[in-house]
């Protein structure tokens, strides 16, 4: 007799959406996190006194309606305080280019260029829409005989083929180049071209001209299949994504304990029978469900000596070294920056003047040092949501890149001059900020590996790559959430289809169990 | 390069000036990037001192790790099959390790030298495998192949011979015991291992008493009849007496590029080395799986009709192929036409009878032989003496 069914490490967003389905199809569960705040990456953090701000993902831009709604999420209280918002491109001169859904817009965007954003803008979500249905299911296995696998990849491919000739060359064209040559060969604006390019390297270690960053923007993009037009302020910051999913878990019964930490997976020969919490106390369950990514999960809670060298190696070698900080600042008063109304400034504000500006705060990160001139994803939050800063008052949040995790001189000692950095870059943007600020924090990747329990502080639990996607994620060989340690399963972002606040790593997992049955 | 080079690029063993000298043929073949003799003089003499007297091999290329650290018992249950823990001290196994899918990388034998401290002797080099294995482990993997001069001492004799030589007491060693004795003012350390199926010893050493050891061994052993010899009369001796070896009877599952080119441990034969007791190994899971299902394939002693070595022959059912010859000789102190074949795991019962089918060329000549074989349970040379404490002193 176990105590649970099943027992989930980690409230993240993905172990609370997959506790919840677990729950709704009757199982017992019990999900145990470090934090006191349960959400994980979706979480809101008071930094000074009165400011608060989503400490890690800031946008909401890829929950999947078909979670929102099983879990009933809006009734548990998840709320956009604003949504559909426009990306803007930041120019030094105040000349901004405007992203608005399929259209943009700027003093220096030409008409050629509008209408090259609009059929890049139609083409991309055709092929977002095909990865979004690849989301949905399980990832097909290639070897095993399996009709189901079988029928899914036949689906993707019939998708392929019925985009048409023309785009379906195109996907099979643009899938393996970089972003840099794809905004090359359509557009004339440098400032439009980095403003979009930017979402295929955002969270990842890479620069435009990587490989992989054209998925990094479907990726992305798959948002927009799911009914966001543009990037949403969750009410309360994204705690407010963890507290409705935890409320939703708890309507089905999920009991969840928060500020317990586990120790490991205990084992029995081969099969994971329960947790160990640190302090010792003993939990038992049919099945555990890590929520953590895969290195910490196999690294830390199951432990390498007890699983076989392959797969070991495979742990070793999934590509995940955070490159992104998060700075947030507590200001006195709205900042203004150059050529902004007020209106605009509520928007997503992006620092990347040119793809090569890119490029370049990617170079030193490839070597162990941070940018010295960053590119950056900024949100004034408390400008839809009055709740996250006093009256008159603002937080600011970015997301800075790059800022390698493994800094060669350490973060201790550069911590507080690449934050410097940092403010008096958004300053050359918004002039006088600085005066403006009375708190402010920085999170190195180190600091989010510490804080949310991210090996290398990779917001994505690994790369969002092509090498590490479907069958591959989290490793080669992988077995659709189930893994080499019997009665453990993975339900995190280190699974197919991957990170961001989408839920659907949990989704996948949770079904999979359950058509597994209850011994699996 | 100007200058005329007539030395070889081959590394030399601690033993080559006593090897060469002695080396009439002037044969040499490759292992482990070492030269090394393959036979000295007469392979069929070599043979029969392993057999009848002594007979002094260098196995000094023969790969050496050293294991040590608080978690080397730990680390090496999880790279081989079966449980280390039930070696002793002073002890060696003879142990395989597989990959994640239970193949077979290959063979060794494993000693137990102090708590926590072990050598593991292998074919292969496999120090990547080793070390990606050590990943969660405080373990120390040192190759120490040129550190460790090695002789096998073989034969009948062999326990007189090395006692001659001064190493008193050395009968009352158990097969796969290590006793220490010291020889000129350094440990020299003696385990109750070879490859010979025989009576017979290996002598493990620093390099620079290497030479003086050679010279001691010979001059005790003279009376005895020892005698050095090289790779292919050992070839004989442990087909004769059952011994697979990687490359030959098995591809190192890491060396395979085919699919299904590698083989399981069940397939050759060596399911009494895996131990499922144990929690976690290396291709427990997969054998497991395989233990249910069932193995494609299975490694198989034949007693061969007539006189032909069946080198490479193809084993037939009817005209059906199903199998091949890995190793054969005609071994001479069994007087048996001996193979080893692989083959589909349905014609592997003993008894089962089967045919060979043996290619051999006199003249320029080559014949065609379909031979009938039989599948046998046991290797023929088996002799009691391989076991015997104490040891026979004749």
């Amino acid at each position: 007799m176990t105590d649970y069914d099943v027992i989930v490490v980690g409230a993240g967003h993905n172990g609370l959406v997959c506790a919840a389905y677990l729950a709704r199809a009757g199982r017992k569960v019990l999900v145990v996190e470090a934090n006191q705040q349960p959400g994980g990456g979706a979480a809101t953090r008071e930094f000074a006194d009165g400011f608060s701000v989503s400490a890690c993902a800031h946008w909401l831009t890829h929950l999947n309606p078909e979670v929102k709604r099983d879990l009933a999420l809006e009734h548990h209280g998840l709320t956009l305080a604003a949504r559909d918002l426009d990306s803007i491109g930041l120019d030094p001169g105040g000349q901004h280019v405007t992203v608005k859904g399929d259209s943009v817009d700027g003093p220096s965007i030409s008409t050629g260029d509008k209408a090259a954003y609009q059929e890049f803008h139609r083409m991309t979500l055709k092929f977002s829409s095909l990865l979004a249905n690849a989301f949905k299911l399980r990832p097909p296995k290639l070897v095993a005989g399996n009709f189901s696998d079988r029928l899914n990849l036949a689906r993707l491919g019939l998708g392929m083929k019925l985009m048409g000739k023309q785009d379906m060359s195109e996907l099979l064209r643009l899938a393996l180049i970089n972003i840099y040559d794809v905004m090359e060969e359509r557009f004339d604006n440098e400032l439009l071209k980095a403003t979009l390019s930017f979402d295929g390297v955002l969270g990842a270690h890479m620069g435009p001209r990587s490989p992989n960053t054209v998925f990094g923007y479907l990726y992305r993009r798959v948002g927009d299949v799911y009914g966001f037009n543009g990037p949403a302020v969750v009410r309360g910051g994204m705690g407010g994504v963890g507290a409705a999913l935890v409320e939703a878990a708890n309507s089905h019964q999920v009991v969840c304990r928060t500020g317990v930490a586990v120790q490991d997976i205990m084992l029995k020969a081969d099969r994971a029978r329960g947790v160990r919490l640190v302090g010792g106390e003993e939990i038992t369950a049919k099945l555990v469900v890590s929520n953590a990514d895969p290195k910490t999960t196999f690294n830390k809670l199951v432990g390498l000596p007890n699983v076989e060298t392959g797969l070991a190696r495979r742990v070793k070698n999934i590509r995940m070294q955070g490159g992104a900080a998060k700075l947030h600042l507590a200001l006195d008063g709205l900042p203004e920056f150059k050529g902004l109304s007020a209106q605009q400034l509520g928007q997503r504000l992006v620092i990347a003047p040119t793809m090569n500006y890119i490029e370049e705060a990617f170079n030193p990160a490839k070597y162990g040092e941070y940018s010295t001139a960053p590119a950056m994803d900024i949100s004034i939050p408390s400008l839809h949501d009055a709740s996250l800063a006093p009256a008159g008052k603002h937080v600011l949040s970015a997301i800075v890149q790059f800022a390698p995790y493994a800094l060669r001189a350490g973060w201790e000692s550069e911590k507080d001059k690449f934050k410097s950095l940092v403010i008096a870059r958004i300053a050359e943007y918004a002039p006088g900020l600085e005066q403006l600020v009375t708190a402010s924090e920085l999170l190195t990747p180190v600091d989010l590996e510490q804080e949310f329990h991210m090996y290398g502080g990779h917001w994505h639990h690994g790369e969002i790559s092509l090498d590490q996607i479907m069958f591959m994620r989290p490793f080669p060989g992988a077995t659709q959430y189930g893994t080499a340690v019997d009665g453990l399963y993975l339900c995190g972002a280190g699974t197919h289809p991957g990170g961001g606040v989408m839920g659907l790593s949990g989704r996948n997992a949770a079904r999979e169990i359950i058509k597994r049955g209850n011994l699996a | 390069m100007s200058e005329y080079r007539d030395e070889t690029m081959m590394l030399k063993t601690p033993f080559h000036s006593r090897v060469e000298a002695a080396n009439e043929l002037n044969e040499w073949d490759g292992w482990s990037g070492y030269t090394t003799p393959v036979a000295y003089t007469d392979v069929e003499l070599e043979y029969f001192a392993i057999r009848n007297s002594t007979g002094v091999f260098d196995l000094s290329p023969m790969t050496k790790y050293r294991i040590s650290g608080p978690d080397a018992e730990a680390y090496l249950n999880r790279l081989v099959t079966r449980d280390v823990s039930k070696i002793k001290i002073d002890r060696v196994g003879y142990v395989i390790w597989c990959d994640d899918e239970g193949q077979m990388m290959d063979d060794g034998t494993l000693f137990h030298l102090g708590k926590n401290d072990y050598r593991l002797c292998s074919y292969t080099r496999v120090m990547d495998w080793m070390s990606w294995a050590a990943m969660g482990f405080d373990v120390r993997i040192v190759d120490e192949t040129s550190e460790v001069a090695a002789l096998a001492v073989q034969g009948p004799t062999s326990c007189a011979c090395l006692s001659a030589m001064g190493l008193t007491g050395l009968e009352e060693l158990k097969p796969f015991g290590i006793k220490r004795f010291t020889f000129a003012d350094t440990e020299l350390m003696v385990s109750r291992t070879g490859f010979t199926g025989d009576l017979g010893y290996e002598l493990w050493i620093e390099p620079q008493h290497a030479e003086a050891l050679w010279d001691q061994l010979f001059a005790a052993g003279k009376h005895y009849m020892i005698k050095p010899i090289g790779s292919s009369a050992l070839d004989l001796a442990r087909i004769e007496t059952g011994f697979l070896q990687a490359g030959v009877d098995f591809v190192p599952a890491q060396d395979t590029v085919r699919i299904g080119r590698s083989r399981s441990p069940f397939e050759l034969g060596l399911s009494w080395l895996v131990d499922f007791e144990k929690p976690v190994f290396n291709g427990r899971k997969a054998l497991l799986k395989e233990s249910v299902e069932g193995s494609s394939y299975r490694l198989v002693f034949l007693d061969v009709e007539g006189n032909k070595p069946a080198a490479n022959s193809f084993i037939l059912v009817g005209p059906e192929q199903v199998g091949t010859v890995t190793s054969a000789a005609w071994c001479p102190t069994a007087k048996s036409n001996f193979a080893f074949a692989q083959v589909e795991a349905k014609y592997a019962e003993v008894g089962r009878e089967l045919i060979a089918e043996i290619y051999y060329q006199r003249e320029l000549h080559w014949t065609r032989l379909l031979a009938k074989c039989t599948v046998v349970a046991a290797a023929p040379f088996n002799p009691p003496r391989r076991r015997q404490t104490p040891a026979p002193m004749c």
